[in-house]
């Protein structure tokens, strides 16, 4: 239990740190950048309780505002994530949620894919929205959205296959 | 009452999801208005000291650059030195003459972003370097931003490429003035708007600090006009500006202090009354 608390926190700061430091000056083609901290929020337990989990996602979305100067549009993103991430791992995994049997490191690399993707544009889509605030941009929006969705979804399971084959 | 307790704690997540979300939400409505939120911005000792921690690593790689500008600096202010017609041969006696209007003090940049609709600096000095609101940032090129928040140690600056940043501008060869605004596009454009259709106006011509708004000294470089068009109304231009920094490497900064200010401020606002 101690252990998994502590992998959390370590994957919490190591998270946050390669983000505000790493992938915000990225701005591939000028303005792609990945946002691979919400990895975090993916591979949080699943059996842990779901208002701790809310309340840190937003902790950790209000810090990557902090160090970004953005208003809370990434604590926004992130919570709704959280909130979200029942309905997201129910349509990917199915059964498996069902039961509560759901171990991140040996899934099928399909389901994983499914789970991740959805999560990603869901999350940039609210990120970009009121990062934007101007309906009559919405193009610009799906633009940005599917763009970085993509640079996420890539990064983001290249480090959780990466690292959860290092913990068998 | 048992029922209301009931529904909140069967709805217990949901509630704290909206309250959360709630809470996002206005600080992002806040952060999309000019006076922003005083509590989640970059200027505080925790985001300062870890930007500062990987600036000075990251300073080494743009040593050559940082170089070859400053060597350009020389060079202009040494053809300004040798070419001044002004070759003064006295002296004021008066020492209140001599104590100028404007107090500069250097900053590095710890963070720079430019891919936002909002984009904010960080930079190492703050209030006890006697950095405060409004102040503004230039490089030896041209303008960066305004002073937006300040800590003991660390300031942001409202970039330039910020949808609520508008500057006092005009144009280099007339005092036709407008304002400097940015469309969330390109970082390497800025858009000058209502400029009166009486101007003057040409392709490649030079467009600088206004020196009506009390933050920047008049003259200060912006860019040059790439294009224009007259506005939907037919009065004004619409002028597309070519900045002469490069925004998405900026290194070293000027930050400027206008000693009249507050004296300029006070007027102003008795004015207002």
């Amino acid at each position: 239990m101690n252990n998994i608390a502590a992998r959390n926190i370590i994957r919490f700061i190591t998270l946050l740190l390669v983000q505000v430091i790493i992938c915000n000056n990225i701005n591939f083609l000028g303005y792609i950048n990945p946002y691979i901290y919400i990895i975090f929020i993916f591979l949080f337990p699943i059996r842990e309780n779901r208002l701790v989990f809310l309340l840190v996602s937003f902790l950790l979305g209000m810090l990557i505002d902090m160090f970004s100067d953005s208003g809370g549009v990434h604590a926004a993103a992130a919570v709704s994530l959280a909130y979200a991430r029942p309905i997201l791992l129910k349509t990917s995994f199915g059964m498996l949620y069902e039961h509560q049997s759901i171990k991140f490191s040996n899934t099928e690399i399909g389901s994983l894919i499914t789970y991740i993707s959805f999560g990603t544009v869901l999350h940039h889509f609210i990120l970009f929205s009121l990062e934007i605030f101007n309906i009559s941009n919405i193009l610009s929006i799906l633009q940005k959205t599917l763009f970085s969705s993509i640079f996420t979804i890539i990064l983001s399971i290249l480090i959780i296959i990466l690292f959860s084959r290092n913990q068998k | 009452m048992q029922q209301i307790f009931n529904f909140v704690i069967r709805n217990k997540t949901f509630l704290l999801f909206l309250l959360l979300f709630s809470i996002a939400l206005a600080l992002t409505i806040q952060s999309h208005s000019y006076h922003r939120s005083k509590f989640i911005n970059s200027a505080n000792g925790l985001t300062g000291g870890v930007y500062g921690t990987f600036n000075s690593i990251d300073q080494y790689f743009n040593l050559k650059d940082e170089n070859t500008m400053l060597s350009e600096e020389n060079k202009r202010l040494r053809e300004q030195l040798f070419n001044s017609v002004n070759t003064s041969d006295s002296t004021y006696i008066d020492s209140s003459y001599s104590i100028g209007k404007f107090r500069v003090t250097t900053a590095d940049v710890f963070k720079n972003s430019y891919s936002l609709t909002n984009n904010y600096l960080t930079l190492n000095k703050g209030r006890n370097d006697s950095i405060k609101e409004d102040f503004g940032v230039i490089t030896s090129k041209g303008i960066i931003g305004i002073i937006d928040n300040t800590s003991s140690n660390y300031a942001t600056a409202l970039s330039i490429l910020n949808k609520n940043s508008q500057i006092n501008a005009k144009l280099k060869s007339s005092n036709h003035i407008g304002s400097l605004t940015w469309n969330g596009e390109s970082p390497e454009f800025t858009q000058l708007v209502d400029v009166s259709t009486f101007a003057p106006v040409k392709v490649g011509d030079t467009i600088v600090t206004g020196g009506q708004s009390a933050i920047f000294p008049k003259g200060i470089g912006i860019g040059t006009i790439d294009s224009f068009e007259t506005d939907i109304s037919g009065d004004t231009y619409n002028i597309e500006v070519k900045l002469f920094n490069d925004m998405t490497n900026v290194g070293t900064v000027y930050i400027i202090e206008n000693l009249d200010r507050t004296e300029i401020k006070a007027l102003e606002n008795r004015v207002n009354e």
